[in-house]
């Protein structure tokens, strides 16, 4: 890893006001990228990876709130830049791609407009030479007949398509960091390796690095660096891909690994997690949010959650490690 | 999009047939006989019969159905027979009052309600979305003639501040110079200072009372509307993509947020033009409501039917009008049909 991180959060905790009570979605959530580096965050569904994200880009829900932390990108802390100063950034030096590409896009704004739009806005070019530009983008996300789907909606392309045009989107402007989140979720298996396949070789084009969010373990190991594992709103582990295909120490990322169908494919060999998710708006949290679902627990374990190096940029947050 | 308007007009025709059928049933139906009416308390049985036969009510009413197609056609929509008018003149003449005073109170109420919903949106929670709130609450429980006998109360009686509620202009000030029969535009145009600030004045009241009317519903789904557009997942990309506050809720947020608007935009117009016919009674407007309202009195056959076709063209229309506009922000709705 070189010196300074691409982003670098620490101790980020996220709560959420709702109707029976606060949750607190994401407790000290702590974990870096190099420049240029493709990072997976994993996890099962509800365990607080899109939070994450949300919190970073400062795009999370009203209801949200960032209680503390710190996510230093650039030499500035995101979560403590004022909203103006950190929507500058947005689009152009972080960006992000979202699951559902469908919906993610202006349903009645023409595709190329949406792409000039983030452009314009940062001074990519002028209103006069961004529909060029954009078409430039489309080419470059690999859309056949750029000049003609630039004037298309979103409901008049394919879900693959919305899909380029958002990631055309995210780096029009050359960012410095990609969030991917769930980009590959709804669309069909060809599709998925060609998107992952584009947003993969782009990324090494521009230099940036990659924060790619997913539940599929085999496609963040195919393209990643380095896998972060969450769980319930903790980061449990984190390790070199093939460190933790090889040699998982968590209980979790442990169990997350045999419930991943391998290249036999077998579905006998597939075991399911034990327990689900525990309920976030519980006053009695355990200090480690697996504790209930872990056959491996100990006394020990009720004491805060340790974070512990166990190799080369491997780090495990358990008591009793395998 | 050519092709698209003349093939929704197409769809129109059934309606106009229908209402065509309706309104000859209806006036048909209504109780009263005309010529007993028109006839006088002294009439003998043999002068109603002979006032019955020149009105043609002798006939069959298939037959007086084919004559009343007949004359239809040729734009006569029959003579009144109390005021002895043309329907068509008289409705021609009248219109332009409804007309002006329903886009007034259109355009007053769309021109608060509108910014006042997208900023409760925005802004949940705060003092604004307080008053929208209010206001959408008040606004439902006032009923248009209500707030229009109130409104004359206070600012004519009581504080002598707005004009008698005697029509579009006062009887001193003489009317503009016809051109498109609305008093505002045409003294505009004309450079009749005199008549616009006069007519202006007249409007205010009655145009008040309905635009207070319909602020509410069109304030709620404006709020409604923004709201659930705020919180999609394409807003969330805008705002990822860091594009400036102001891009985010017009180009993005307002533009799909306005489609059900447009709707109810349309829904608040028909209903305005119903509750037009109690509030011209209320300030003596002379438009086709009281018009209208007078013929029924009498059982003037001619002028009600000549009103009620006249509302369901309007309301044709409109419906027309507001599908086209939809088509224009919806670029989905284009293809679709
Ligand atoms: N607006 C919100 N209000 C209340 N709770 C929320 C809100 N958004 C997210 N959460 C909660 O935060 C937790 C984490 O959600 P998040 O969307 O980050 O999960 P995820 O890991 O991205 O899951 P998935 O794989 O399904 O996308 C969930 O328990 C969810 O209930
Ligand atoms: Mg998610």
């Amino acid at each position: 890893m070189s010196a300074a991180p691409a982003l670098a959060v620490e101790d980020l905790c996220v709560e959420f006001r709702t109707r029976s009570g606060v949750v607190k979605v994401l407790d000290q959530v702590g974990f870096s990228i190099a420049k240029g580096e493709t990072v997976a965050l994993v996890g099962e569904s509800g365990s607080g990876k899109s939070v994450t994200a949300f919190a970073v880009m400062g795009i999370l829900d009203a209801a949200g709130r960032v209680t503390s932390g710190t996510a230093m990108f650039g030499g500035s802390d995101l979560l403590a830049l004022p909203e103006r100063e950190l929507a500058e950034l947005r689009g152009r030096e972080l960006s992000m791609i979202f699951q559902n590409p469908r919906t993610a896009l202006n349903p009645i704004r023409r595709v190329g407009e949406q792409i000039a739009d983030v452009l314009v806005r940062h001074g990519g070019a002028t209103r006069a030479k961004a529909p060029a530009l954009a078409i430039e983008m489309l080419k470059k996300v690999r859309i056949p007949d750029p000049e003609r789907r630039a004037k298309a909606y979103p409901f008049e392309l394919s879900g693959g398509m919305c899909q380029r045009v958002m990631i055309a989107i995210a780096i029009a402007c050359r960012p410095s960091l990609l969030i991917a989140d769930e980009p590959t979720t709804g669309l069909d298996v060809t599709t998925q390796a060609v998107i992952m396949d584009l947003i993969a070789e782009l990324a090494r084009e521009i230099g940036t690095a990659t924060l790619f969010i997913t539940h599929d373990l085999t496609l963040a190991a195919e393209y990643c660096d380095r896998i972060i594992v969450m769980h319930a709103g903790h980061v449990v582990e984190s390790a070199p891909s093939a460190t933790l295909f090889s040699a998982a120490r968590h209980p979790y990322s442990a169990r997350l690994l045999a419930a991943t169908p391998g290249e036999s494919g077998a579905l006998a060999s597939l075991a399911s997690i034990p327990g689900s998710l525990p309920d976030l708006r519980r006053a009695d949290l355990p200090s480690c949010r697996y504790s209930e679902r872990c056959e491996r627990r100990l006394d020990a374990c009720a004491e805060p959650l340790p974070r512990t190096a166990v190799g080369e940029a491997h780090i495990v947050a358990c008591r009793n490690p395998l | 999009m050519l092709g698209q308007i003349l093939s929704r007009l197409a769809t129109a025709v059934p309606s106009v047939i229908g209402v065509v059928i309706v309104t000859f049933m209806l006036t048909r139906l209504l109780p009263g006989d005309p010529a007993a009416y028109f006839a006088g308390l002294a009439a003998t049985p043999q002068a109603i019969a002979e006032i019955r036969g020149k009105l043609g009510l002798d006939k069959s009413l298939p037959e007086q159905f084919i004559v009343y197609v007949g004359d239809l056609l040729s734009g006569n929509l029959g003579t009144s027979l109390s005021t002895g008018q043309p329907v068509v003149t008289e409705i021609a003449t009248r219109l332009p009052a409804s007309a002006e005073l329903t886009l007034v109170a259109l355009i007053v109420s769309a021109g608060i309600a509108i910014p006042l919903g997208v900023l409760a949106a925005v802004k949940q929670g705060s003092w604004i979305d307080h008053l929208c709130r209010v206001v959408t609450t008040a606004g439902v429980s006032l009923p248009v003639f209500f707030t229009g006998l109130l409104f004359a109360y206070v600012f004519y009686y009581l504080l002598q501040i707005a004009p008698a509620p005697t029509g579009r202009l006062d009887i001193f000030v003489s009317p503009p110079t016809h051109i498109t029969g609305f008093y505002l535009i045409d003294s505009a145009l004309t450079g009749n200072g005199e008549a616009f600030w006069g007519s202006l004045r007249q409007l205010a009241l009655p145009a008040s009372a309905m635009a207070i009317f319909s602020l509410a519903p069109l304030a709620r789904m404006t709020r409604g509307s923004m709201l659930s557009v705020l919180g999609s997942d394409f807003i969330r990309t805008a705002r990822a993509s860091g594009l400036a506050p102001r891009t985010v809720v017009f180009t993005y947020a307002f533009r799909n947020a306005v489609l059900p608007v447009i709707t109810t935009l349309g829904m608040v117009f028909s209903f305005l033009l119903g509750a037009n016919v109690l509030v011209e009674t209320v300030f003596a407007w002379p438009g086709i409501g009281l018009y209208a309202v007078n013929a029924l009195i009498t059982s003037d056959y001619a002028p009600v039917q000549g009103f009620v076709l006249t509302m369901a063209v309007l309301y044709i229309t409109l419906n027309l009008i507001i599908d086209v506009v939809y088509g224009l922000v919806d670029p989905r709705v284009r293809l679709d049909t």
